[in-house]
């Protein structure tokens, strides 16, 4: 008798455990049908916009002009190269300034050094964008302005310097942690022939961290694809094909951003939005799967 | 690395050179390396000053304007003068539910993640998920916000809305850093309990759960501080460009710092005006948000190498 109500009631334990297994499963899974379920809502909210635009006007053609009276423009080219030109603006100082900095914390700095640096460096990530909006307005527009005698600074420079800011911590801290995974043996070898330090981490230990740098330099691309109120504050609200550094310009992310308030639900006008959405979504996806099967080629599916 | 080995390599190192090698070539080899050193320095360096110019810029020109009323005071004519006390508030009460949100889900994740989860295709496939969800613009995450809270589920532009969408956002951060809390906690605290012969999950929360608290907490501090400076998934979710009062249920709409700040300093119609209330609000967002940092790092510390196997 009393065994059988101990079996029972083992039996019951096992149901509510794997109760309290299958829940657990649920919330684990929650972020893999979270990333399906943005991917096909903005697909679902973009298509409808093909109904009356060219799909190939809407990648071909650089006119962006929804709200024309004559003839609405839909036309992305404009803002895809805007996007582009300042994510590569903000990699060519972002790039070198990181890995260098990366170097130092990694390779040149003593232990105390770092714990005081690498703090100061996080702050920069923890800065809101709209903050370095602000600061793109207030303070490096007009110093951007001074230097080029131009009237004022909002433009490709500006969105560059912002988003090479706001890539920088990324960049630094993955590159860093790259360099210092690399065996000390290779370095040992390399001391040990009779070179320096400087040589070494030149000629060995930067080329065996590469990878690793190379995805440091995509997850800070990915960020500067994506990034929205910097550059909507900092490069003067133009939706246009930008001509040279100097031009205001619209990013996609921008474009959203500004329009999305202003538009009715359901037009057209609203669903290129989300076509742009899903663009920009596809883009940014590609550059941090690279950058993720780069970092994780040789965990067994690991940290 | 190991300074001293290192060290003790180059003493080696000299030795030989000094017996057997061409002097010139290296003292020009040290000269390369001094140069190379010097330059990886001015690099860090410029970093620094980055992160010192932003933040004595705001400072110096935001300090003037915080007062008592700047800070309790709500907005006042047409917003040029006054404060910016629901803006506050508002910010506060969505990183609340931001919270609420974000944290359970994400802790939940976690424990399947790092407790029950066998490690192959299917975990791999989640962290490969987590990464690309950390990677999605914010722009993205508001127009995910506006076609399934604002739209489809009918809650309109509301603080429920917004904070949804934050804490859709904030979930990577929070999985992530409760999966290494847990994972923090040593092996024999879960040996230790299981052989009593009690159940996994009484095991996990009462043997482990109550020993990563302090990381999943430090992890999520850190995830809602970002969440509360984001500007860009709130924009059309429910944020509002000026109420006098404070939120008062979950389908009204709030005042949020980070779009103050950018109403502020793109959209007002007279921008000249209320530049100082531009830094001030400016200076009062990144001081809460380095404050969270703060006590995140505190937290940290404070219970750091706890454990002993």
């Amino acid at each position: 008798m009393a065994k059988r109500v101990l079996a029972r009631k083992d039996k019951l334990t096992k149901y509510k455990e794997k109760a309290i297994e299958i829940f657990f499963f649920i919330n684990g899974i929650m972020a893999v049908l979270i990333l399906i379920g943005i991917f096909s809502l903005l697909v679902t909210e973009g298509l409808p916009a093909f109904e009356e635009v060219s799909i190939v006007e809407f990648f071909t053609s650089n006119q962006w002009n929804p709200t024309s009276g004559r003839q609405a423009r839909y036309g992305i080219v404009g803002l895809i190269v805007s996007t582009l030109s300042v994510t590569v603006g903000s990699l060519l100082f972002a790039v070198p300034i990181g890995i260098a900095a990366a170097a130092y914390l990694a390779e040149v700095a003593g232990p105390k050094e770092r714990e005081i640096l690498k703090p100061i460096i996080e702050i920069l990530a923890s800065i809101p964008s709209v903050v370095l909006g602000f600061i793109g307005i207030v303070f490096v527009g007009p110093w951007i302005a001074r230097i080029f005698g131009l009237t004022q600074g909002l433009n490709v420079i500006n969105g560059s310097i912002l988003l090479g800011i706001m890539a920088l911590p990324t960049i630094v801290s993955i590159s860093e942690d790259a360099i210092m995974a690399v065996p000390e043996e290779y370095k040992h070898a390399s001391l040990a022939l009779g070179t320096n330090r400087w040589h070494t981490l030149i000629h060995i230990t930067l080329p065996a961290a590469l990878s690793g740098i190379t995805a440091a330099v995509m997850l800070g691309m990915g960020r500067a694809i994506g990034e929205t109120m910097a550059v909507l504050m900092a490069t003067g609200n133009a939706p246009r094909m930008p001509k040279n550094i100097f031009s205001s310009i619209r990013t996609m992310t921008a474009t959203i951003a500004i329009e999305l308030g202003e538009v009715p639900f359901n037009t057209t006008h609203y669903h290129t939005l989300f076509a742009i959405g899903s663009v920009l979504f596809v883009m940014t996806f590609m550059v941090n799967l690279v950058s993720d099967i780069v970092l994780h080629k040789y965990g067994e599916g690991e940290e | 690395m190991d300074a001293n080995e290192i060290k003790e390599l180059e003493e080696v190192q000299a030795e030989v050179q000094e017996n057997k090698f061409d002097r010139v070539e290296n003292s020009t080899d040290n000269l390369k390396q001094k140069i190379g050193f010097n330059l990886l320095r001015g690099a860090t360096w410029i970093i620094l000053a980055i992160v010192l110019i932003i933040i004595s810029h705001i400072v110096r020109q935001g300090i003037g304007v915080i007062s008592w009323e700047f800070i309790t005071e709500p907005p006042r004519s047409g917003m040029t003068e006054g404060g910016i006390w629901p803006a506050i508030m508002g910010t506060v009460f969505v990183t609340i539910l931001t919270a609420v949100f974000s944290v359970p889900v994400g802790v939940f994740a976690a424990i399947y993640l790092n407790e029950y989860a066998k490690q192959g295709k299917i975990t791999r496939l989640i962290r490969m998920a987590i990464r690309n969800l950390a990677g999605v613009p914010s722009v993205v995450y508001g127009l995910f916000g506006v076609a399934l809270f604002v739209q489809r589920t009918g809650f309109r532009a509301s603080i429920l809305s917004a904070g949804l969408t934050l804490g859709l956002l904030t979930l990577p951060v929070t999985i992530t850093a409760s999966e290494e809390a847990l994972k923090a906690v040593p092996n024999s605290y879960r040996h230790a309990s299981l052989a009593l012969g009690v159940s996994k999950w009484h095991s996990i929360h009462t043997n482990v759960l109550p020993y990563a608290i302090p990381g999943i907490l430090t992890g999520a501090i850190l995830g809602l501080s970002r969440a509360a400076g984001e500007t860009a998934p709130i924009l059309f979710t429910g944020a509002a460009f000026s109420l006098p009062r404070l939120p008062n249920s979950l389908s009204s709409q709030f005042m949020a710092l980070p779009y103050h700040l950018y109403i502020m300093s793109t959209q007002h119609h007279n921008l000249g005006a209320v530049r100082p209330i531009a830094y001030g609000t400016a200076l009062v967002l990144i001081s809460l948000i380095l404050i969270m940092n703060f006590g995140a790092i505190f937290i940290r510390s404070k219970f750091r190498g706890k454990f002993k196997e």
